[in-house]
């Protein structure tokens, strides 16, 4: 170490907080990019005022609400609900699984990048993306619905998962490895108790998303309440709209509180 | 509970190299007989936990073979592995307990080598394992937190739910790797009595991996000295002089 002039006097690269190079050229570069968006959809004040009166005309003809015909309200909402249990059933049952072969501390290198690829690809798209592939692979309806949701809970929680399985303590596997148990019994009794209750988490909140999701895939044409709202749109049916609305906003929150009940019964 | 079946384990000419060229471990000959308490010591890196990992394949040897009762180990595999692995029981410095079982599950897992994945799934032991898991609990002392969690218990308390797994096993052997060096002076002791006691009710070999050169002398009838990766001394308590330590451990500052 080099004697300093006066050891009291700070040297000049203790700098605790600093900002690094990265830190600011990132900063810098978002702000570039920001000012480049903004001047490409040119948000003037005259837009947005014009945009003002088209609003109230809007929300005048949403007001009130109604809710007939109800039997395509409630039709819509219930098949909702259908997509999103079973796709997320479908999607817990491949990406389990998935996302244990994706976890590089239990896996060797090749499964578990293989496993990180599917998983990946199933994440690239948006859910309505692949819900338009998947009715034009199968037809208007629910089963393109589910397909889609069911991608989309892969690619969702098949990373989580195996991100938690990498995050858990080896030395509980180490000692019941030493007990002479097999790779299952190890899962079972030494990764399993480690990534429960995290897992209760992700799977309520995955159920919680593929609602949210169930409700948009229907635009395209795979079912659900979606495709009311879309048709209500079309028709200019702007009070249904509204009542469609709010039934959707009424099954999240339903939704949410499951959620959260879910949450409280499994704390630790 | 002992059942009289004496077990010997042969260490011959065993080697590790983690990084080929770098032994670890060099032509290790060792045997272990009868209810005995072996300590092995040594400077830390010397390749004492290596070489318990070794004894139950955790660690594969690069070279050498572990003889348990006249079957060479590191010939096997699979389910023939996991048999032998099942009869040798384990303790670890940090316990390495399932912090989320309670202590009777833990101590459940300690007949996981021999319970089917489909057993172990529906979580169905046997109630003789149940009553057995219950009797050890009594020995250890732990019978009143038998539905506590696992990382609720303090540290002597989890190692003593450490080594009831292992000798739920009904091993035929029982390694510990530095059980000790994460307690108290008197509970390190308490453990030490607990380990002296399986060996001589089990009536199996004990090999304990420490530090603390008193404890080992105090509680072990033989002690391995170990560095650089050898055996440098093999005997009594006794035959431990203070000549011996400096060969083993180096410099002679520590022992004024």
């Amino acid at each position: 170490m080099e004697p300093s002039a006066s050891p009291r006097a700070l040297p000049g690269h203790v700098r605790p907080f600093a900002m690094s190079r990265a830190e600011r050229i990132g900063w810098i570069v978002f702000a570039v990019l920001a000012a480049w968006a903004a001047s490409r959809i040119d948000p003037s004040w005259a837009r947005f005022v014009t945009g003002l009166a088209n609003a109230e005309r809007f929300f005048d003809r949403m007001l009130p609400p109604i809710f007939t015909p109800e039997r395509e309200l409630v039709r819509g909402l219930a098949e909702s609900l259908q997509i999103a249990v079973l796709a997320t059933a479908l999607g817990l049952a491949l990406s389990l699984p998935l996302g244990l072969l994706a976890a590089r501390n239990l896996m060797p290198g090749w499964v578990s990048w293989s496993a990180r690829f599917v998983i990946t690809v199933c994440r690239t798209f948006h859910p309505v993306i692949v819900a338009i592939v998947f009715v034009k692979a199968v037809g208007f309806g629910a089963l393109a619905g589910i397909f889609a949701l069911t991608v989309a809970s892969i690619g969702f929680v098949g990373k989580l998962f195996a991100e938690a399985i990498e995050e858990i303590s080896m030395k509980p596997i180490e000692a019941v490895r030493a007990t002479g148990a097999s790779f299952a019994n190890v899962l079972l009794f030494a990764v399993v108790p480690q990534v429960l209750y995290r897992f209760i988490g992700f799977i309520a909140y995955l159920a919680d998303s593929n609602l949210r999701n169930s409700a948009i895939v229907g635009l395209v044409g795979a079912g659900g309440i979606g495709g009311t709202l879309f048709a209500a749109f079309q028709r200019f049916d702007y009070d249904y709209v509204l009542g469609i609305l709010l039934c959707i906003i009424g099954l999240i929150m339903v939704g949410e509180a499951l959620q959260l009940a879910v949450k409280k019964v499994f704390r630790q | 509970m002992a059942t009289p079946r004496p077990t010997r384990l042969e260490l011959a000419g065993l080697a590790k190299s983690y990084v080929p060229g770098k032994p670890v471990l060099s032509g290790i000959d060792l045997a272990f007989e009868g209810a005995a308490l072996t300590a092995i010591i040594g400077p830390s890196g010397t390749g004492k936990s290596t070489l318990i990992r070794c004894i139950n394949r955790l660690v594969e040897p690069t070279a050498g073979a572990i003889r348990l009762d006249g079957t060479d180990l590191t010939t096997l595999r699979g389910d023939a592995l996991r048999r032998a692995r099942s009869r040798i029981g384990m303790v670890f410095q940090e316990y390495n307990l399932v912090e989320r079982l309670t202590v009777m599950e833990n101590l459940l897992t300690g007949v996981l080598g021999r319970t089917s994945a489909w057993a172990a799934w529906r979580r169905r032991f046997g109630r003789a394992d149940l009553e057995r898991a219950w009797a050890l609990l009594e020995r250890v002392g732990l019978q009143e937190f038998a539905n506590a969690r696992a990382d609720s218990l303090s540290g002597g308390q989890r190692q003593r739910v450490g080594i009831a797994r292992a000798v739920m096993q009904e091993p035929a052997l029982l390694l510990a790797d530095e059980p000790t060096s994460s307690l108290d002076p008197k509970t390190s002791v308490e453990i030490m009595e607990l380990l002296q006691g399986v060996a001589r009710r089990e009536g199996i070999p004990v090999i304990v991996n420490m530090h603390d050169v008193d404890l080992a002398r105090r509680f072990a009838s033989r002690i391995v000295g170990m560095s650089g990766g050898r055996v440098v001394y093999d005997g009594p308590p006794q035959g431990l002089g203070d000549d011996m330590l400096r060969q083993i451990y180096g410099g002679e500052d520590w022992l004024q």
